[in-house]
């Protein structure tokens, strides 16, 4: 058996997701403790762009299975892909980012390679020669550590969570191609929605900014939106509690916690919203999290590093201006 | 259609966790046990299904004797037939849980599966492509709009900044999220109807976790944060806060 450390990347479009950056730093941390080379293996078609960023992520070797046939993603036609490449190798470890990708293929290659998988870890262990990972469980109420006892150890790395690395090093690049014809792959995607442009993606903005029942109409979500856009473009998304989902309000892929997304911002800011336990499950491990609520006994200045027991109504608009007048500075 | 639903019992979500004296699992004391939230819309889908095509549904979980609670729940709600696997003294993993739920399905007919996006306690989200891939069948995870067309399912899921729209031919695994449907209540009649459906128990398959728990913590506690009265000095003091500690201004 070799000692490789794998890390299947994921490129969409063909541009490279920095969460797989993320995960070749922790694979390199891995290796600096458990040694081996870090393999990087990734599937799809037209991937130079993204194999050129991985050739310098500090990465040893990159194989990327470039083919018409994985144009368009299939969990199953990814996994065997994959599988086809990194079995091979005898890893002791694979890793992939825990994104709605990796979410679909890790365990289905994991099951493919017999093994277990500790999904949506924040740091991974090596102890007495054994590999294990330390994860979020019951929503990010508790942590779990856990050591495997199968090889290859396999994980999803939870996004923003490892710096990417320096991005020097010169990796070694081989292609490879699927054993297999487009007439094999069983789920396939057909389309890619976007939401409305401009928008940055949920859980990949730095700032998010959440409005709850506290601001007693839909159409009041505009002072969320514009607290939002004040941040500059590209920077801020909106959340929102359960009880405007359901009531219609705003739609489900904005829901923040337990039964909604799981976010990790650098800013958190919560107007109008509780605090509900499996809310928190959905923003506590935010940077830094602020809350506008009138209510001074609020379960949400619980976990805050800075409340303003206020009216939502006169507290977001004199902080839209304050912003854009600190960001115009 | 012979429909499998797999279902997990799980603590409420709004439990307070405490760690059990042997450091490694949650302390059951006080905590109340559900239904895994995600899992309602698997059953709920399954017997919409089985309304539109005909067919059985199946509940299965691996887990305690308790667990007939949740069973019992599914057949109340619609189920035909209800089948329990006795954990035994096993901590099951992503792994093991897969292998023996198939190991099952596997004597059962089975033409299509559902599974809910995650269970809530140890919040894998590994279960519907594991048992896809033990099947050799393909799954769409993390479904939020699902439509058959001919022999295939036409399936919606989030993506980071989108949508994905998958085909997906059967036979099939599919992973429910929220947005699905809505989970229908069990009526009075279901709940009495449900009495007298065939709830079976077995042995699980012998296969062992791949990985072993060996601690649970608590989260450290955020430090304790400054709550101000509102007015507008407080909105230039938070800016400043905003930009200093922060530091995203
Ligand atoms: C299985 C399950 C899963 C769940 N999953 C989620 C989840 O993923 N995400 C989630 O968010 N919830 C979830 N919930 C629901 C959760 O328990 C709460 O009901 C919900 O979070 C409450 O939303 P809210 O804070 O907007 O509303 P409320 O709890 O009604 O809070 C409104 C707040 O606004 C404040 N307020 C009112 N007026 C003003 C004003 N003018 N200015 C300032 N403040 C004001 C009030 O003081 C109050 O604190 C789940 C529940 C269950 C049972
Ligand atoms: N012990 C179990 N018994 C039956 N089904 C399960 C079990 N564990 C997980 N599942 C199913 O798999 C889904 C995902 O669970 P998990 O992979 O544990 O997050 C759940 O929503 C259930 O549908």
């Amino acid at each position: 058996m070799s000692n490789h450390i794998v890390v299947l990347a994921e490129a969409r479009e063909g541009a490279l997701k920095k969460a797989s950056l993320e995960t070749v730093s922790a694979a390199r941390e891995l290796a600096s403790q458990a040694g081996g080379q870090v393999v990087v293996v990734l599937a799809g078609k037209g991937l130079d762009n993204a194999v050129a960023e991985l050739g310098k992520s500090g990465a040893d070797r990159v194989i990327a299975i470039d083919s018409p046939v994985l144009e368009h993603y299939s969990g199953d036609g990814y996994c065997r892909a994959l599988v086809e490449q990194v079995k091979p190798l005898t890893p002791t470890a694979v890793l992939m980012a825990h994104t709605a990708m990796g979410k679909d293929l890790a365990p289905r290659v994991a099951a493919a390679l017999e093994t277990g998988l500790a999904s949506d870890v924040t740091a991974l262990h090596v102890e007495d020669g054994k590999l294990g990972a330390t994860r979020p469980v019951f929503a990010g109420k508790a942590y779990q550590k856990v050591m495997a006892d199968r090889t290859p150890f396999m994980a999803t790395v939870r996004p923003n969570n490892f710096e990417v690395g320096s991005g020097d090093g010169a990796a070694e690049t081989t292609t490879a191609q699927p054993s297999f014809g487009p007439d094999e792959l069983k789920a396939l995607v057909t389309e890619v929605v976007a939401s409305a442009s401009g928008r940055v993606p949920l859980q990949e903005a730095q700032i998010v900014v959440s409005g709850g029942r506290g601001l007693k109409e839909p159409e009041h979500f505009k002072l969320v939106e514009e607290l939002a856009a004040a941040f500059g473009e590209g920077r801020a998304a909106v959340g929102a509690s359960r009880a405007v989902v359901d009531a219609g309000w705003r739609p489900h892929r904005e829901q923040v916690g337990q039964t909604g997304k799981v976010v990790a911002p650098t800013l958190y800011i919560a107007c109008g919203i509780s605090g509900a336990i499996q809310h928190l499950a959905g923003m506590r491990t935010a940077r830094y999290i602020v809350a506008i609520n009138k209510d001074p006994e609020a379960p949400i200045f619980k976990v805050a590093n800075y409340g303003i027991v206020g009216d939502v109504f006169e507290v977001l608009p004199a902080l839209t201006d304050a912003v854009k007048a600190a960001s115009a500075g | 259609m012979d429909i499998i639903v797999c279902v997990k019992r799980v603590p409420a979500t709004d439990t307070q966790v405490k760690v059990a004296p042997d450091g490694t699992s949650l302390d059951p004391a006080g905590v109340e046990f559900v239904l895994n939230p995600y899992d309602e819309f698997a059953v709920e889908e399954a017997l919409k299904t089985r309304e539109a095509k005909g067919g059985t549904v199946t509940a299965i979980t691996l887990g305690p004797a308790e667990a007939q609670k949740e069973l019992r729940t599914c057949l109340a709600m619609g189920a035909d037939k209800a089948i329990l696997i006795k954990t035994g003294d096993r901590v099951h993993d992503g792994y093991s849980t897969a292998e023996i739920l198939v190991a099952q399905i596997k004597q059962l007919p089975h033409d299509l599966v559902f599974c809910g996006r995650q269970a809530v306690d140890g919040d894998n989200s590994q279960a519907a492509p594991r048992i896809a891939a033990l099947l050799g069948w393909p799954c769409v995870t993390d479904v939020t709009e699902l439509a058959l067309e001919g022999d295939a399912y036409v399936a919606h899921r989030d993506i980071e900044g989108g949508r994905e729209v998958v085909r997906c031919p059967l036979p099939a695994v599919i992973s429910t999220n929220k947005g699905l449907n809505e989970p229908r209540y069990a009526s009075l009649k279901g709940i009495m109807a449900a009495k007298k459906k065939p709830l079976e128990e077995v042995e699980a398959a012998d296969v062992a976790p791949a990985t072993a728990v060996v601690s649970l913590s608590l989260p450290p506690a955020r430090p304790e944060g400054r709550i101000v009265e509102g007015g507008a000095d407080a909105v230039a003091a938070l800016v400043d806060a905003i930009k200093n500690e922060a530091k995203v201004l």
